[in-house]
């Protein structure tokens, strides 16, 4: 159920923006149906639509491109939408948001970025992001990288993350398609007690590429970090894939890369992990392959296509 | 209701072509619940999967209800209504339970398929199908899988692998129950006793060919005495005193 503010919210998405706008959204961002809290949308380099709430204050940028989000302490089951669209051919856009979330707060960031390119150059986003999470908050992150259109659309990400003690964020970076090429780049630091969990999903087709940086450090006592990464590589696409995760006290950490690889695509996965303290306890693993034959073998058993039954399988490895 | 005619099937073990089934001329019967037994590597597996199209089959024919199927696919053998519930059933990383069975039924009988084979429903439809499950739940969602859809012949392929006795005895129940509901012809693929005494017929299946087929009281004392003889083989017996099929 929406409340009134979301409802006023979704009325004036509908009027600032058109189909292809209101299409992107809805794969980035899921952003027809608010339920709550603050938004921010920038379109074409611009912000369009700009929303505070009670408890998140949304303010732009006086020194350069983006925004403010400050999440009050203690600010339970909310969430900010701050999703990008970008819908000419040849923008060129960069924005540095920051996000603070208040001590004990409980919310929700959907982030992302969208490209309809409709011409011949090239469209990109370079997104910065430094997410300061307080002590004992919680935050669930969701960024969807979504690209069509005749263009090449580039999209490259950067978060920073840092965790103060006791701290627990789950972080969802999916690129779901169309994206030409992408370098993401993600670093956190976690304090005593801090708790991580980046789940990471990528596809690419045609002659895609990807590449996916992650450097987390486990700086403080108790601090622990799962770091799952599932991609698919299909025709002549490529993807790198590179997390290392550093223990410098008596922390957890665990890495796995699961990678499926079709038509002529390449990847290369070389997790890492680095221990500077003796208790610390770091585990990785890396798999690459194509779909299994017996899977496709059982799923056609049901009656589905070769087809149907890849689609399928992708769809379950990647959701 | 399935005929199948001098069917051989060879598979590539390296270089070398194996012949692995020989002339199998098969006939089944509509509504009858068989029991294919025989000793490991004897081919039942591989003549499941030729029913059902996984392997193709070097030479002959196969008819469901009088229909040649022998150059059908998978898929459509799938749709003919020929079912086959795996020995090792795959593990699909992601692939949540009830996206699974969502193939095979719609989703308001998702719960009560779950429930069917012992597997508590909010506990396991959000599940992913991979190594988080043990063997036995990956049969019981095996079984769940095949037996929500609509079919003419089923064959299960031992159904008791890697299921403990408890269970397996609801899951046989299950089975069972599947086939009284009429319009159906099952074949399992077992060792066990307790199936071979269930069943309508039995089917011998040695080194790639049908050795006998026949009721229970004929066919289980041969087995019986064709397992002594075997194992007196094996434990270093003189050849000549054992007679094997």
């Amino acid at each position: 159920m929406q409340d009134a503010a979301g409802r006023q919210i979704a009325e004036v998405i509908m009027m600032k923006l058109n189909a292809i706008e209101n299409e992107l959204l809805k794969n980035i961002a899921d952003l027809h149906n608010i339920p709550s809290g603050a938004v921010n949308i920038r379109k074409n380099g611009e912000g369009i639509i700009r929303h505070s709430s009670a408890n998140i204050e949304v303010r732009p940028k006086t020194d350069k491109p983006g925004i403010d989000v400050i999440i009050a302490p203690g600010t339970k089951n909310e969430a900010v939408h701050i999703p990008v669209l970008i819908t000419l051919s040849g923008l060129v856009d960069v924005v540095y948001n920051t996000i603070i979330v208040g001590e004990g707060a409980d919310v929700t960031v959907i982030a992302g970025c969208g490209i309809h390119n409709p011409g011949s150059k090239k469209s990109q986003h370079d997104g910065i992001h430094e997410i300061i999470i307080k002590k004992g908050a919680k935050m669930r992150y969701i960024e969807k990288h979504y690209g069509e259109g005749s263009g090449e659309r580039i999209l490259n990400p950067q978060t920073i993350v840092t965790m103060e003690e006791n701290s627990i964020a789950e972080m969802e970076l999916v690129q779901i398609k169309g994206v030409s090429s992408t370098i993401r780049d993600t670093k956190a630091q976690l304090a005593e007690g801090a708790s991580l969990i980046i789940t990471e999903r990528l596809l690419t087709h045609q002659d895609q590429q990807a590449v996916s940086n992650m450097t987390i450090e486990l700086n403080g006592k108790n601090s622990n970090t799962k770091v799952v990464s599932r991609s698919v590589a299909r025709d002549n696409s490529s993807q790198i894939f590179h997390p290392i995760v550093i223990a410098r006290a008596d922390s957890k950490g665990h890495v796995e890369c699961d990678s499926i690889i079709m038509d002529h695509g390449k990847i290369s996965s070389t997790p890492a992990i680095t221990a500077e303290h003796p208790d610390a306890q770091l585990t990785h693993e890396a798999a690459i392959g194509k779909i299994a034959e017996e899977q496709l073998l059982k799923l056609m058993t049901l009656g589905l296509s070769e087809e149907e039954a890849e689609d399928i399988i992708l769809r379950g490895f990647l959701e | 209701m399935l005929r199948l005619e001098s069917v051989y099937l060879r598979l590539k073990n390296g270089s070398e072509e194996v012949p692995i089934l020989e002339n199998i001329n098969l006939d089944l019967e509509d509504n009858k619940f068989y029991a294919l037994t025989g000793p490991n590597g004897g081919g039942k597996t591989s003549l499941a999967k030729v029913i059902m199209g996984i392997y193709k089959n070097d030479e002959g024919r196969i008819y469901l209800d009088g229909k040649d199927i022998t150059d059908f696919s998978i898929t459509e053998r799938a749709k003919a209504g020929i079912s086959y519930a795996f020995q090792n059933p795959p593990r699909f990383k992601g692939l949540k339970i009830k996206d699974l069975l969502k193939i095979s039924a719609d989703e308001n009988s998702l719960r009560a398929m779950l429930r069917s084979v012992g597997l508590c429903p909010q506990d396991y439809l959000d599940r992913e199908c991979d190594s988080g499950l043990s063997g036995g739940e990956m049969k019981r969602i095996e079984l769940a899988s095949v037996l929500a859809r609509p079919s003419r012949l089923v064959i299960y392929d031992e159904p008791e692998a890697g299921v403990d006795l408890w269970s397996f005895e609801n899951l046989l129940q299950l089975i069972r129950n599947y086939h009284k509901r009429g319009n159906v012809t099952s074949v399992v693929i077992t060792h066990h006793e307790r199936v071979l005494s269930l069943a309508d017929e039995i089917i011998l299946l040695v080194d790639g060919k049908i050795a006998d087929r026949g009721s229970r009281d004929k066919i289980l004392p041969l087995i019986q005495e064709d397992a002594r003889c075997c194992w007196k083989a094996n434990c270093g017996g003189n050849n000549d005193e054992v007679e094997c099929y």
